[in-house]
């Protein structure tokens, strides 16, 4: 009998060390930090981490993967980590502002000389570089494209309300809406959990409402966001808004389900709706379809997703060579095609991919681009989470309060700002 | 052999110091996590430590209070947790004692009652919160569903409601879960309180003719008055800090941010890590004020016995 407690102390003391040994990995491990869990995204990663495990053997794959809303519950840990010195080899964050308190921080290396010896200064569009820059170093290394002004529709839906075409400007839109409820169907799927996708939306409204300058004016004080613009977006927004499903609580995947069962018209969703779709068995042109956002033909309103080597990572040597995997051809178009989005390579092969985005990589040749606010591109995170605070206070107040709503706008600038 | 032993052992209970060092590992544990982190908290809420990139920890005094003082989502925030720590004090205790006095004489069952009250309890936060955004969904009328969707069927229409998804009336409806959650915890801590008082009182007052209502009032209600107060302050400090019941039904959405759930975002999406350990210091304030006289309560009662 006391053998068999003992026994059973040393097992659960033995659990006790296993469970809290420390989560950093040994040497020969390369630990990866993203938001990819499910659906699309992890498969495209898997595609990505098998031509890592086929160049380098003797590396492990550790997947530190924390799930969910946007990869807002992986910042969360990501950022704790930084703090305590304890980064992993490699993370995941969106290109463009959302880095910059990282950057400033300095608790990134500069990658610009992988740029050159990878020769990705020259596949790269160099509007994108532009981007990525700051003070002439680059940070991270772009893995996708991600386009956020899509219009996404039901055709079936839309025959029942007369529509057969995409309409072609924001007010065109809102005529529609209203031919979808005079047939009882949802003009707009708004996803209302977490404030996020409403104010993808929002985001949207705005670039339509004011054009690519103005809309670029935004986040660098050019335009105003108490002008008068930005009022008449706003009246546009409400308007769309008081066409929405009554749920006020789906998650943006619900609000698509909308979309594809007919239960509503219009979607404006990043192009990965597009995937969770097809991972779900649906088809592109039959069981829905997409045009380019109304009022934005022509502008290309992108987020990437991008990695980083955070200074004084366990395993440099690894978390350069999986960014070498990010940067290659091979990389992205094992990547991408499964995750729904294009290639940041001009060089990609067009074939493996649908074609939503075939077309989406004409596009993203020739269009005008724009940045995507709430995906990182235009404010920081903190100025993120501050308009999308703004636009959710608006939309749970039945989009009532427009002065409410501008003051919590210049609030999200001046926050970024600060 | 055993005298040896014996004597050993009244030794070293005789020895105060090592009583003391059986406790000293969970003193040191005690100090370090949890006064010296509040110190540390402290220290930070009082610094100009307001971003991730400026490591300037250099001595702010009351800056970052009064920042949130002007702070429209600090305050939004806290009044969100005033409604929904009324809501859900109220009505946990009253459904809860409702449920104890149900099974209070002893019913046929009162196991299986008593195990169902309190099944609620066992269920993980963000499992439930889950289920209870898809019952308290917003859709009225006949797209309905959910909660909404059994009063449409009842010819109900009048109870058809926002839920937490509308600014007036989001908190009442947050503390819906929370209140179905605890109560079946409430009636066990009344039922152990009414299973305390012996029941010669209750004899003694029907012989004297008193009525049941008045037995309730003037006997029993004035013995529970410590399970009150008790149930009162676990209710209190787990109002307080609510946050993973929020988070799972409406994530960080405005309409129902609450202080914890507006720290964590000031500390991990803004980095303002000042301000962050500012709100901290005000939610450990909120719940000292109703623990602490509580505390000095418990001690002086158990140095009166």
């Amino acid at each position: 009998m006391l053998k068999k407690s003992k026994l059973v102390v040393a097992l659960a003391a033995v659990a006790l060390v296993a469970s809290t040994a420390p989560a950093a990995p040994a040497a020969g491990n390369l630990e990866i930090f993203t938001w990819w869990a499910s659906g699309g995204e992890a498969l495209g990663l898997a595609g990505m981490t098998t031509e890592f495990t086929n160049k380098n053997p003797d590396t492990t794959f550790v997947n530190a993967s924390v799930a969910g809303a946007a990869g807002t519950n992986a910042k969360g840990v990501l950022v704790s980590r930084m703090e305590a010195g304890n980064p992993p080899d490699t993370f995941q964050a969106h290109a463009g502002a959302e880095l910059s308190s990282y950057v400033k921080a300095g608790q990134l290396e500069d990658l610009t000389s992988l740029y050159k010896s990878e020769g990705w200064d020259k596949v790269f569009p160099a509007d994108l570089i532009k981007t990525l820059t700051t003070k002439g170093k680059i940070y991270s290394v772009p893995v996708n494209i991600h386009r956020a002004n899509v219009l996404w529709w039901n055709p079936a839906a839309a025959k029942k309300a007369g529509i057969t075409k995409a309409p072609a400007s924001l007010d065109a839109m809102i005529l529609d809406l209203a031919k979808f409820k005079k047939v009882g169907i949802d003009g707009m799927a708004l996803a209302g959990q977490g404030d996020w996708a409403i104010a993808h939306l929002f985001d949207y409204v705005l670039l339509a409402s004011m054009g690519p300058d103005k809309f670029n004016g935004l986040w660098n004080g050019g335009t105003k966001w108490d002008s008068a613009d930005v009022k008449t977006a706003i009246r546009k927004f409400a308007t769309i808004l008081s066409y929405g499903n009554a749920s006020k609580s789906l998650d943006w995947p619900d609000a698509g389900k909308l979309i594809t069962t007919g239960k509503a018209g219009f979607f404006i969703m990043g192009d990965w709706a597009s995937s969770q779709w097809q991972s779900e068995g649906l088809v592109l042109g039959k069981d829905y379809t997409w045009a380019a956002g109304p009022g934005t033909n022509g502008v290309y309103q992108w987020l990437s997703d991008s990695f980083t080597l955070p200074k004084g990572a366990p395993n440099r040597a690894a978390g350069i060579a999986w960014l070498k995997v990010c940067g290659s051809l091979a990389g992205q178009d094992a990547f991408n095609p499964k995750k729904g989005s294009i290639a940041v390579r001009k060089d990609s092969d067009a074939k493996l991919y649908d074609s939503y985005l075939q077309a989406a990589m004409k596009s993203w040749k020739v269009d005008r681009l724009v940045g995507s606010t709430v995906h990182g591109v235009n404010y920081g995170n903190a100025g993120m989470s501050a308009y999308d605070s703004a636009v959710g206070k608006f939309y749970a107040g039945d989009a009532k309060d427009s002065k409410g709503l501008v003051k919590g706008l210049v609030a999200a600038y001046k926050t970024n700002n600060a | 052999m055993a005298a040896t032993t014996l004597i050993k052992q009244k030794k070293h209970i005789q020895n105060p110091w090592g009583g003391f060092f059986f406790v000293l590992p969970s003193i040191i544990a005690m100090a370090v996590f949890v006064y010296g982190m509040i110190g540390w908290t402290l220290k930070f809420s009082f610094s100009n430590r307001t971003s991730a990139w400026k490591k300037d920890n250099s001595f702010a005094g009351f800056a970052r209070y009064t920042e949130l003082l002007q702070d429209p989502e600090f305050t939004h925030a806290f009044s969100n947790l005033l409604k929904f720590t009324i809501v859900f004090m109220v009505g946990t205790m009253i459904s809860g004692l409702i449920m104890a006095l149900l099974l209070e004489k002893g019913i046929k069952g009162e196991g299986f009652f008593r195990s169902t009250y309190l099944y609620p309890m066992a269920i993980s936060f963000i499992a439930m919160g889950t289920s209870w955004r898809w019952l308290m969904d917003s859709a009225q009328g006949p797209k309905a569903t959910g909660l909404n969707l059994i009063f449409e069927k009842m010819h109900l229409t009048f109870l058809e409601n926002a839920w937490y998804t509308s600014i007036k009336s989001s908190m009442f409806a947050m503390a819906l879960p929370a209140i179905w959650q605890m109560s079946g915890y409430v009636m066990a801590l009344f039922l152990a309180g009414f299973r305390g008082i012996p029941d010669d009182l209750r004899e003694a007052a029907r012989v004297d003719g008193a009525s049941e209502y008045k037995i309730y009032r003037h006997i029993l209600f004035p013995q529970l008055s410590p399970t009150f107060l008790t149930i009162l302050i676990i209710l209190g400090h787990i109002s307080m800090k609510v946050f993973d019941l929020i988070y799972g039904i409406a994530s960080k959405g405005y309409v129902t941010k609450v202080l914890a759930i507006y720290m964590w975002q000031v500390i991990f999406d803004f980095q303002n890590y000042a301000k962050g350990a500012a709100i901290a210091v005000v939610i450990l304030v909120l719940i000292a004020v109703v623990v602490i006289p509580y505390l000095i309560y418990v001690s002086k009662t158990e140095e009166a016995k």
